[in-house]
């Protein structure tokens, strides 16, 4: 536990559990010396209940363990004291060990309320049993998109989700490089083709590429089958239900054999950062990644970065649908203090607490549409006009698919596709055959 | 570190006869007091019951969960049992485990036929006292004390293709850790750096032990450094030699974290542990083929252990 701020936190750990009714499992985490950091809520995770009611305290287990978003949950768990009257225990764990133990931490005492991610990663446990419906606190939330709420929705029809910020995937560019070159937004793939061939006769790298941790080039395959086969075909060859080897995925790989050439080599051994960087340095023309690209860039260059969606390849399908990963907040399947947690759940998808991030927090994307965005810079702005534009948002490979499948079988095989790109019939059997193996139930 | 192998139980004492016959009755003189005993049994019982609950229970487990297709999720109860289909997946519909296997064997035969004897070589030159050998040995013996992650992190730097040290000096654009061609012999660089100040440490302490008098005779009888060596020192160091044999077999077997650091054991630098790990660790695990990789590995250890037990018992008897 950490040391008590105020005298009055002093006095409160004064009482001694029993009657304070602290609950096994904080005392447990506490005594393990791991960090059960009671966070604002310390006095009521530990006193309030001694009045026999226990209904003034919720608890969240949190993902956010970097002192920036670490700091915006704290704030927004302010907020909702200070409208709701209850208490929130924050329960912060490193955000890649919390993505480990998600297994066992929902199987065993979970907290009330959990961070987690749309999309399959949030089905798959919607469906074993593991979180909680939230269709009623959905039907009291205002501001969110339908795309938001598609995302958000298990595979029975309800909700299981509550969003609270995203980023979008989309080409970035510095506007300087292109002004000076004269280039144009492309608006098919021909134009893209067009522009990265005279990118390359104009010195550049035309499109930044790096694979060596596997999960970017996740991000080329999605948009190209997004824009190649559309939104329904992703979710339903994400879910095992459509075959690799079918022609539309083969036309996938095709496509993208045909661009390889334009997208820097030796992608196996870079990172995006390093990448990035290429970007940066201005000896790329264009890259293709999420918006948290710009944390490769200063300050001073960030007015520099631009984007725009990937250009339409198929007319009948359009450039609508894009890869918009969403955080937000899931309810354990048994919480304790259920219906604090399905105002807290009420309150994290408010307005309310979408201003308290867009106040605090510069490098995200908030939810509710209804929030106050005038903080935004205009690189944010502009990207949360193109989700908003969006016809369908996507969740990115590893978090449409079963995580076992997307990091044993597709990174490798993507990297595979990279390294020899000419065997395209032999790769797509091989992934067929082994998603046969791992989706059997 | 876990790295120092024990100390050889085999060359104990045999213990004093414990029957003297007295008279027209032998009788049992106990050795031992009721403390004593006490004490050995509780001194066997409880690694006994570590190494069982905490090895040989596990490793069961494992066996028994390569044979299920369990995720991790809900009770053991449901867990569904598939015979041998984890195995049939791993070998024929498994592209990273061909290269896993031919990785680990490519990894011990490059410790045993380079590091090793270059580790040896190393503390030859060593022990002959030349100026500054201080400062050679800890030179040398420095990245055994970093642990292997970070000497990933080390690495990366002089890899990196676009920004690393190697390419800037040679002015060379190779792609050192993406190319899956030159990937695992740059990996097996910054193994082996690592690998030969180990065993250079190892060989030392045993040349230091070494009977002088040895030498001397052999120089009295005119022998060449090379012939005193090979035929006198070598020998002598037989413990020594067991010892380092284990250790590169250990070494090759267990190595994971360098290129776990690099790229989680993919695209040419697959191993056996990497992949077990991939299957095994995080989210919707897949245990029951996670365990079946896991007891291939047990399988292939348990032949090294062997040999090394049936050599080390014969020595016992002899």
């Amino acid at each position: 536990m950490s040391r008590p701020r105020t005298r009055a936190e002093y006095l409160a750990r004064l009482v001694p559990p029993s009657v304070a009714g602290l609950d096994r499992r904080s005392l447990l985490a506490g005594a393990a010396g791991t960090t059960a950091l009671l966070g604002t809520g310390l006095i009521a995770g530990c006193g309030s209940d001694s009045g026999g009611s226990g209904a003034k305290t919720v608890s969240l287990g949190s993902n956010q363990s970097d002192p920036k978003p670490k700091e915006v949950v704290a704030k927004v768990m302010d907020g909702f004291r200070t409208s709701s009257g209850l208490e929130v225990a924050v329960n912060t764990v490193d955000h890649n060990t919390f993505q480990e133990n998600i297994n066992n931490y929902l199987q065993g005492k979970p907290d009330d309320v959990f961070m987690w991610f749309a999309g399959y990663r949030m089905r798959f446990f919607a469906a074993r049993g593991l979180a909680s419906d939230l269709s009623d606190v959905w039907g009291r939330l205002s501001g969110m998109s339908d795309a938001f709420r598609r995302a958000s929705t298990g595979d029975d029809g309800k909700q299981y989700f509550v969003p609270s910020s995203y980023y979008p995937w989309a080409v970035f560019y510095r506007k300087s490089v292109w002004q000076q070159n004269g280039y144009q937004v492309p608006k098919t793939l021909d134009d893209l083709t067009a522009l990265a061939g005279q990118m390359k006769k104009d010195g550049l790298t035309p499109i930044a590429f790096a694979d060596k941790d596997g999960w970017p080039a996740m991000g080329t395959f999605d948009i190209l089958n997004l824009r190649i086969n559309g939104y329904q075909f992703h979710i339903d060859l994400m879910a095992g239900k459509e075959s690799w080897t079918s022609e539309k995925v083969k036309k996938v790989f095709d496509t993208w054999r045909g661009l390889l050439p334009l997208h820097q080599p030796d992608s196996l051994g870079r990172t995006w950062q390093e990448a990035a960087q290429s970007l940066q340095q201005k000896k790329s023309g264009m890259y293709l990644l999420g918006l948290f690209v710009g944390q490769q860039f200063d300050d001073s260059e960030l007015a520099d970065l631009d984007f725009f969606t990937f250009p339409e390849i198929d007319p009948a399908i359009g450039a609508k649908a894009l890869d918009a990963p969403i955080d937000g907040y899931m309810m354990a399947r048994k919480p304790k203090q259920e219906a604090n947690a399905r105002k807290l759940l009420e309150y994290v998808g408010s307005k309310a607490a979408a201003d308290i991030t867009v106040a605090n927090d510069p490098s995200t994307l908030v939810a509710n549409n209804e929030a106050d965005t005038s903080g935004y810079s205009a690189l944010q702005k502009k990207a949360a006009e193109l989700v908003g534009s969006a016809t369908e948002i996507a969740q990115f490979l590893d978090r449409d698919t079963r995580p076992d499948f997307a990091s044993t079988v597709i990174i490798p095989a993507l990297q595979q596709f990279i390294k020899d790109p000419k065997d395209i019939d032999g790769l797509t059997s091989s992934i067929e055959n082994q998603k046969k193996s791992i989706f059997t139930d | 570190m876990s790295d120092l192998p024990l100390i050889q139980a085999d060359r104990a004492v045999p213990p004093p006869a414990a029957v003297t016959p007295t008279g027209g009755r032998r009788r049992r003189v106990r050795l031992l007091s009721r403390t004593d005993r006490v004490v050995v049994a509780l001194m066997v019982a409880v690694p006994l019951l570590l190494v069982v609950g905490l090895v040989w229970l596990p490793a069961g487990a494992t066996v028994l969960l390569s044979g299920t297709d369990w995720d991790g999720i809900g009770p053991v109860g449901d867990i569904e049992w598939v015979g041998g289909r984890n195995y049939a997946d791993v070998v024929r519909n498994y592209p990273p485990f061909v290269p896993a296997v031919q990785n680990n064997l490519l990894w011990l035969a490059a410790l045993f036929v380079v590091a090793t004897p270059f580790g040896m070589f190393l503390a030859v030159l060593l022990d002959k006292e030349l100026r500054g050998s201080r400062f050679y040995q800890t030179a040398l013996y420095l990245p055994v004390v970093l642990s292997l992650a970070l000497i990933g992190f080390v690495w990366q730097l002089l890899y990196s293709r676009d920004q690393g040290l190697v390419n800037a000096v040679l002015g060379t654009d190779v792609d050192w850790y993406g190319d899956p061609d030159v990937n695992i012999w740059a990996v097996l660089v910054a193994a082996g750096w690592r690998h030969v100040g180990y065993i250079m440490l190892l060989y030392l302490a045993g040349l230091k032990g070494v009977d002088p008098s040895l030498r001397e005779a052999a120089a009295v009888d005119g022998a060449s450094e090379g012939r005193t060596f090979f035929q006198v020192i070598f020998p002598v160091l037989r413990p020594i030699n067991i010892i380092v044999l284990v250790v590169t077999v250990i070494e090759s077997l267990r190595a994971f974290d360098l290129v776990w650091v690099i790229n989680k054991g993919r695209n040419g630098l697959e191993l056996l542990s990497a992949l077990v790990t991939q299957n095994v660790v995080g989210e919707a695990s897949r245990i029951g083929f996670g365990s079946a990789l896991a007891t291939v590995m047990l399988v292939v250890s348990l032949v090294f252990i062997t040999v090394y037990l049936a050599t080390v018992l014969r020595e016992g008897r002899r």
